[in-house]
């Protein structure tokens, strides 16, 4: 039994897990269009390297970007490139940005350059990493953070922790993959292992999940039979179910006792996390060569007709979704991506599936719209339940004042909008929404005042400038005088010799 | 300020499972109620109409103050912080006063106390130990002359007689104000120890009940089951009732240990007075008090401390509402000074 710790905060939640979690992973048709954006990821977004009419094979590379924090994007079936331009994408405004379109042809043709790998296990550190990195295999529990980049600590790692938390209410694809590719996940961590090489492998899941903990040490047991030994190594952790544990902070906090520095990453405490999902699709890179095309997601809510988990292609629009979930059972519905605590609202369905999406989330908006917030009582339940040990309170006033500074001082970049502060605010004030608009304004006004100070120091040196050539004219101008002077007074000397001479 | 009473919701969380400000204030004067029933029973209607005159003005004085100030009615009048403020003040002052200084009260706690200061979450100092403070001062013969328990009078008013004496003084006419009232045990004390006798002497009056004042020490008592309850629904930390009834018991330990012949036992400070009132339902008012949890055991502390000071070394009987309202003071210091250490931070809070 191995010692857990506790972090400070967090709160219970209703699951609702058993909406969505009863029946099998069920396929969608392909779509008619597939739209690809090329950022469905954190950092640089990528390149397309098809043409428009070019036909592309199922798992071919169709985007990439040199860039060490970025991912590339594969057709995720084959067909036709039918656009490249700007179609919106997951995001709260309805954003656009560059997508590749695809026209698929019903052939679903693999690329014949990808082919299984039947001994992963003698592929080096190196070897492993750069095909991680093709794949375009990013975090999938919802940051996207590009998987081979974290996989290139510094130092050595102790704890090799794999992420199947799922702590949001409603979301059940990790659990579902669990329950369905255990196997799969743990020969994909024994990979991870042999290349990070921790002193210990830990898969966490919430004790809600019992059946996906017994499936996964099934699983551990069939391997360890089948003689690979190293399958000992890796622990089964079933961890309290308090939201937010899956957060990649909360949860090195739960299982090591250790806190990751201040902006710093997990590997500065020995910990490298990585979701299930993510492991999975690492198996498929490593043994299958195939990239990752497709995801489990869960498509729920109390307003979708037959809740359920799909396995989507990447691309897929995502009323292709909810059609497949029996479509929504009013009009006056809200969208959310992402699980009810974290998840983002979108403006309408036509918005194609991405690596991130884990989970569309149907709500009446009815139901949704808030009663309006008092002022601030200064109870401080806010902080009692903040994960991260702020005071939402203080940051609350300095946010609606603008303080910037204040704003520092209470380590407003610390907070991972996890919601719990909201949830628990007895007068209903929108705290995290005000920290999201606070941290860009932040962000605005720093960019700013760089400008600012940038300009100014420009406007200096030019001064300075100016101020030095006119000097150096003076000086010129002086001695040039001063040379008239005594040529004049030589010439002068010289008459008076002269005359002297002539007298 | 928004005039609707909803707003479509913007950004996450979609998830609403808290209490809101109106069910805290409630369930805060839920937990009053035992203390109150025992209180009526023990001393008589006086505190009922005490309580109803001041939340009746209360609420009055709110609605008037919100319409002044142009605020929406609909969301602030029914918070129940303004019937929980007179409540509390109602239960501060003695049982037999005019109805005027209920009035009077409500007027000083809600328009001047909070309205003034810019209404609920705003305002400085505890609405309803502040206008108790200016009621002490400004009328200190009715605010001083207590209520004996009912046991200890030969007849107790009726509630037609009770209600006759709060608006218009008339007492039937076989009884004498005098006889009703009696000293309270912390002012008893503190004169018969002026006057050199010691405690021993003093503890074989009437005065005394099993623990602390006769009757006052079992309102005590409910008022402590009610605020246990608060604490056990987490509507208030445990931190500031328990530091100040640590730091009143531990004061007052020391000076009953060092000399028992002029200092009573810590039971007479926990059980008498306002302690326990304080402790659970005043010095927890979100409002004023510190918020970080060292933060909130230096207010108890500080607030436990000057209540025995006051008690013992003061100008009057109880200090309960001039600690709560001095150490109210100290809150933004004791804020910016105590706030935790952030996850993954290698300090707390740089000083700057």
């Amino acid at each position: 039994m191995i010692k857990l710790w506790k972090f400070k905060g967090g709160i219970k939640l209703a699951g609702f897990k058993s909406l969505s979690n009863n029946s099998e992973i069920k396929k969608i048709p392909s779509p008619e269009r597939i739209i690809l954006p090329l950022r469905q990821h954190i950092g640089e977004i990528s390149e397309a390297t098809v043409n428009l009419g070019d036909r592309v094979y199922k798992g071919q590379l169709i985007a990439e970007s040199n860039s060490f924090i970025s991912a590339p994007i594969h057709a995720s079936s084959s067909g036709t490139v039918i656009d490249i331009d700007k179609y919106p994408i997951p995001h709260q405004s309805g954003i656009l940005e560059m997508c590749i379109v695809i026209k698929p042809d019903g052939l679903d043709e693999w690329d014949p350059t990808i082919k299984p790998n039947t001994n992963p296990e003698l592929l080096t550190a190196d070897e492993m990493r750069h095909s991680i990195r093709q794949a375009g295999i990013v975090g999938l529990g919802g940051a996207v953070f590009p998987s081979a980049a974290k996989l290139k600590p510094t130092r050595t790692i102790d704890t090799l922790v794999i992420n199947g938390v799922e702590c949001e209410p409603y979301i059940t694809c990790d659990d579902a993959l669990m329950r369905s590719r255990a196997e799969d996940i743990i020969s994909g961590l024994l990979l991870l292992r042999k290349l990070l090489q921790p002193v210990e492998c830990i898969i966490a899941v919430e004790d809600n999940k019992p059946e996906a903990i017994q499936t996964l040490e099934n699983a551990i047991e069939k391997l360890k039979s089948e003689g690979i030994g190293s399958a000992n190594t890796i622990r089964i952790v079933a961890i309290p179910t308090v939201f937010p544990t899956g957060g990649e902070k909360q949860l090195i906090k739960v299982l090591t006792g250790k806190e990751v520095p201040q902006n710093g990453l997990p590997y500065e405490v020995g910990v490298v996390c990585l979701n299930v999902g993510t492991t999975a699709a690492v198996y498929d890179a490593l043994y299958l060569g195939k990239p990752l095309l497709s995801r489990i997601m869960t498509v729920t809510g109390p307003q979708i007709k037959k809740p359920a988990n799909f396995e989507v292609l990447i691309g897929t629009p995502i009323e292709n979704v909810l059609a497949a979930a029996g479509g929504a059972s009013s009009k006056d519905n809200m969208l959310i991506m992402g699980g009810p605590m974290m998840g983002m609202p979108l403006p309408h369905s036509n918005i194609p599936v991405v690596k991130a999406t884990n989970c569309i989330l149907v709500e009446s908006v009815e139901k949704q719209s808030k009663p309006s917030a008092m002022p601030c009582i200064r109870c401080g339940t806010c902080a009692t339940v903040c994960p991260m040990n702020l005071l939402p309170q203080q940051l609350y006033w300095h946010s609606r004042g603008k303080e910037f500074e204040k704003l520092t001082h209470y380590n407003l970049a610390d907070c991972i909008e996890c919601g719990c502060c909201s949830v628990v605010c007895p007068s209903k004030i929108p705290l995290v929404h005000y920290f999201r608009f606070a941290k860009t304004e932040k962000m605005e006004h720093e960019s700013k005042t760089k400008f600012a100070d940038q300009s100014r120091i420009r406007t200096q040196k030019r001064e300075e400038r100016l101020e030095r050539i006119k000097q150096e004219k003076e000086l010129i101008k002086a001695k040039r005088k001063l040379e008239r002077q005594k040529r004049k007074s030589a010439s002068v000397k010289k008459e008076v010799t002269d005359n002297v001479k002539v007298g | 300020m928004n005039n609707s009473n909803s707003t479509p919701a913007i950004s996450s969380p979609f998830v609403a499972e808290s209490l809101t400000v109106a069910q805290v204030m409630r369930t805060v004067i839920y937990a009053l109620i035992p203390g109150i029933l025992i209180y009526i029973s023990l001393f008589g209607w006086g505190v009922l109409i005490n309580i109803f005159i001041a939340s009746v003005s209360a609420v009055i004085f709110e609605w008037l103050m919100l319409l002044l100030r142009d605020k929406n009615v609909k969301t602030f009048l029914f918070d129940g912080s303004a019937v929980l403020t007179a409540i509390l003040l109602a239960l501060a002052i003695p049982p037999s006063v005019p109805w005027w200084i209920p009035v009077i009260g409500s007027f000083f706690a809600i328009v001047v106390a909070k309205h003034l200061y810019g209404g609920i979450g705003y305002n400085t100092f505890n609405p309803a130990m502040a206008a108790y403070a200016i009621l002490l001062i400004s009328f200190p013969r009715e605010l001083s002359l207590w209520n004996a328990p009912l046991d200890q009078v030969n007849q107790s008013l009726s509630f037609i007689e009770s209600v006759k004496y709060s608006f218009l003084q008339v007492l039937p006419t076989t009884l004498s104000f005098d006889s009703m009232t009696s000293a309270t045990l912390l002012d008893y004390v503190r004169t018969e120890v002026g006057l050199g006798r010691n405690i021993e002497e003093i503890s074989q009056s009437t005065i005394f009940g099993y623990m602390s004042g006769a009757g006052y020490e079992w309102v005590n008592a409910g008022f402590l089951l009610g605020g246990l309850w608060l604490i056990y629904r987490k509507i208030i930390s445990w931190h500031i009732p328990v530091s100040m009834l640590l730091a009143i018991t531990c004061i007052s330990a020391i000076c009953y240990l060092i000399d028992d012949k002029s200092f009573t036992s810590p039971l007479v400070h926990l059980f008498g007075g306002a302690a326990i009132l304080g402790a659970f339902f005043i010095a927890t008012d979100p409002i004023t008090a510190s918020t970080t949890p060292v933060g909130r055991i230096i207010y108890g502390l500080g607030i436990g401390f000057l209540t025995f000071s006051i008690r013992v070394w003061g100008g009057y009987p109880d200090g309960v509402a001039f600690a709560v309202l001095l150490m109210g003071l100290t809150v933004p210091l004791l804020d910016y000074y105590t706030a935790p250490k952030v996850y993954g931070a290698r300090s707390s809070y740089d000083k700057t």
